[in-house]
């Protein structure tokens, strides 16, 4: 029984070897939220180029910097663009925005169509507002009658990318907020409760009366959750989708190295929270076979793969930004060489 | 076969001869080195949380950091009470639930349920048992927690409302809602290791006291309970191990909230369950440290809970012969 199980293993060994031909494999690490699409992207890059094959495990943008940086991987993927100090031990370490994200602010009450405004957003979450039938969300909403009921803060409780966007907006509307709890994929959050990841924090709104929280675009629209309208910078109130959300991009400025927030851009339809997602790649690869196949991926994942987006419920990169990335992508170096790039049609 | 007869003759003291003893020795290195292998694993763990926790330590002095209630990532800010005393305050609740339940179970089964009803409850713990915690967390958030809101909570605070336990706006999750998670998880450890110490109480100490013209619960209560109370005091401890390091279950339902609140009603925190929540994401060394130091006090919460239960049984080993005096 041992020595066939032996012979077996060999025999599956040896013909893995001759068959696979040694495909190309590329590892990477990071974020979870684009693991869907990323997931897609690989599987359908390997139907058209068999021998190569990407690895990516989906452990949080902080061991995905972690492991970029420890050089364990061969790119990276954040949500959150890499901090100064962080970029200080990996100074060759490129931004490619690959997608958009964003996040919603949803809620269990016995009504639709919710409209916030930046400061009755902050005061909610500081735990100013403590009551749905305070004033100051009725005069942002005269359509709705409001229940005399206690409004309940829930917010995620695992360090999370979407915590870093949400409380990026927040800090950047309110000062009360950026002097009480700041930025970060943790916080020291004034009130609530910690739900752990999109459904744990939908599980406990679900299981709360009153309760208001934020979660993903993706989550929320794939469990058809109440969303609400905030009002933008220029004064209108938006729904998020996957446009508003690429419009978001479209009202922002964007640095040479694309680290930039896009929350609480300019722009009629842009809605206010939204993110760039990032895989992280070494500005000059020292392999020659993996950094020409990353480097051509790149090129495709910025063309073709933005239409697997939308179904997947990302939003796509503006027209704009994909000019800019396109030269970012262009100025990588292989060897200390550029790689020959497919012409875009 | 040659081992065993030298064993035997060793024992016996007829083969003085030193290398006679070959197998003997190798053997008896080979215990050694695997039952020192746990030290050295035990050891490493320390070590390496006390490498990755160090950098927190040039940040935060150690006694600021067990003493304060801050937790702020963001300001660098790191405090481990609330931490500490949610752990602390779950496992109570756990034990103080689970214990009376579990005993009563084991004596059922062993002294006074009908015989034909044994299995099926023997069965239905050990099923209990092999429940993951996540699958106890989803029950508890689903199911537990809207109950306790909607029905125990308002009917403790009607009862027992003078108490600070029982205070404050009733959401269902928080330190209560963990506590009785907890108390079903370690439920079916107590107990089983409970039944399997009843089954020791000699059969003779019973039926003395029923001789002496005791009922059946003054039977238990005088001669079986004494005897297994040192057992029942283990099996609590494994119980206890269990509720501290419980993570997922906790995190469900706890509320996830740093404070520190006399009411079991209010949201909480415990150890595992900050560890296993910001770990993944946590970028600087700073805030790493600070959970990996948490992890530290973990183990010398535990260390100490050890040390007190094993000098709580040596006594209690005690108590019953000195009774019989």
């Amino acid at each position: 029984m041992m020595k066939k199980l032996a012979l077996a293993a060999l025999l599956t060994l040896g013909f893995s070897t001759v068959s696979a031909a040694a495909p190309l494999l590329i590892t990477g690490a990071g974020a979870t939220f684009p693991f869907p699409l990323y997931s897609k992207w690989f599987s359908e890059y390997n139907k058209l180029y068999p021998d190569i094959r990407f690895n990516y495990q989906s452990i949080g943008s902080g061991g995905g910097i972690q492991q970029f940086t420890a050089g364990t991987v061969d790119f990276g993927a954040t949500d959150a663009p890499m901090s100064d100090a962080e970029l200080a031990k990996v100074p060759d370490a490129v931004h490619i925005p690959t997608v958009l994200g964003a996040v919603v602010v949803t809620y269990n009450a016995p009504f639709t169509g919710l409209k916030l405004t930046p400061a009755v957003l902050a005061d909610i979450f500081l735990g100013k507002i403590t009551k749905w039938s305070d004033p100051a969300i009725a005069k942002i909403n005269p359509d709705i009658k409001f229940p005399d009921v206690a409004i309940t803060v829930v917010r995620r409780s695992d360090g999370s990318g979407t915590t870093y966007v949400f409380t990026d907006y927040l800090t950047k509307i309110s000062a009360e907020w950026k002097e009480k709890a700041g930025t970060g994929k943790s916080v020291s959050w004034p009130v609530g409760l910690g739900g752990k990841g999109n459904e744990g924090v939908t599980g406990l709104i679900k299981q709360t009366p009153g309760a208001i929280g934020y979660v993903e675009l993706a989550y929320a629209n794939q469990n058809k959750l109440p969303v609400t309208s905030l009002q933008n910078r220029d004064g209108n109130f938006v729904l998020p989708t996957l446009e508003s959300t690429s419009a978001a991009a479209a009202g922002v400025v964007l640095p040479p190295d694309f680290r930039v927030s896009v929350t609480d851009p300019s722009g009629k339809n842009a809605y206010p929270i939204a993110s760039f997602t990032y895989l992280l790649v070494h500005k000059d690869a020292k392999d020659k076979a993996k950094g020409d196949a990353m480097v051509k991926f790149l090129w495709w994942a910025v063309h073709p793969g933005q239409a697997m987006a939308i179904p997947l419920d990302y939003a796509p990169l503006p027209k704009p930004v994909v000019a800019n990335v396109e030269k970012t992508i262009q100025g990588l170096l292989v060897q200390g060489k550029p790689v020959a790039l497919a012409p875009v049609n | 076969m040659r081992p065993s007869t030298d064993i035997a003759s060793a024992r016996a003291g007829t083969t003085p001869a030193r290398f006679a003893h070959l197998g003997d020795r190798a053997w008896g290195w080979g215990l050694t080195i695997l039952g020192g292998t746990i030290l050295v694993v035990a050891g490493l763990i320390l070590l390496e949380l006390g490498r990755v926790a160090s950098p927190a330590f040039d940040h935060i002095r150690i006694l600021r950091f067990l003493t304060s209630s801050d937790w702020d990532p963001v300001q660098e800010k790191f405090g481990a009470l609330p931490f500490i005393y949610g752990t602390l305050v779950t496992s109570i609740v756990a034990i103080l639930v689970a214990l009376p339940v579990s005993v009563g179970l084991a004596l059922f089964l062993s002294e006074m349920g009908p015989r034909r009803l044994r299995p099926p409850v023997a069965f239905a713990i050990e099923v209990l048992a092999a429940i993951p915690s996540v699958i106890f967390g989803l029950w508890g958030l689903f199911v537990m927690v809207p109950w306790l809101r909607e029905f125990l909570q308002p009917a403790l605070q009607r009862t027992l409302g003078f108490l600070p336990f029982f205070r404050g706006p009733m959401i269902g999750l928080g330190f209560l809602a963990a506590g009785l998670i907890l108390a079903l998880m370690i439920l079916p450890t107590i107990a089983s290791v409970t039944i399997e110490v009843l089954k020791t109480v000699p059969p003779a100490l019973k039926e003395g006291a029923l001789a002496l013209g005791a009922t059946r619960w003054e039977a238990i209560r005088i001669a079986v309970l004494p005897y297994a109370r040192p057992g029942i005091l283990g099996a609590t401890l494994l119980g206890l191990g269990r509720a501290l390091g419980e993570t997922m279950a906790v995190t469900m339902v706890i509320g996830n909230s740093p404070e520190i609140s006399a009411s079991l009603f209010a949201p909480g925190y415990s150890l595992p369950a900050v560890i296993a929540n910001e770990f993944a994401e946590a970028t600087g060394d700073v805030h790493i440290g600070a959970l990996a130091s948490l992890g530290l006090v973990l183990f010398g919460i535990t260390l100490i809970l050890n040390a007190v239960a094993q000098i709580l049984i040596m006594t209690v080993a005690r108590g019953p012969r000195g009774a019989k005096a």
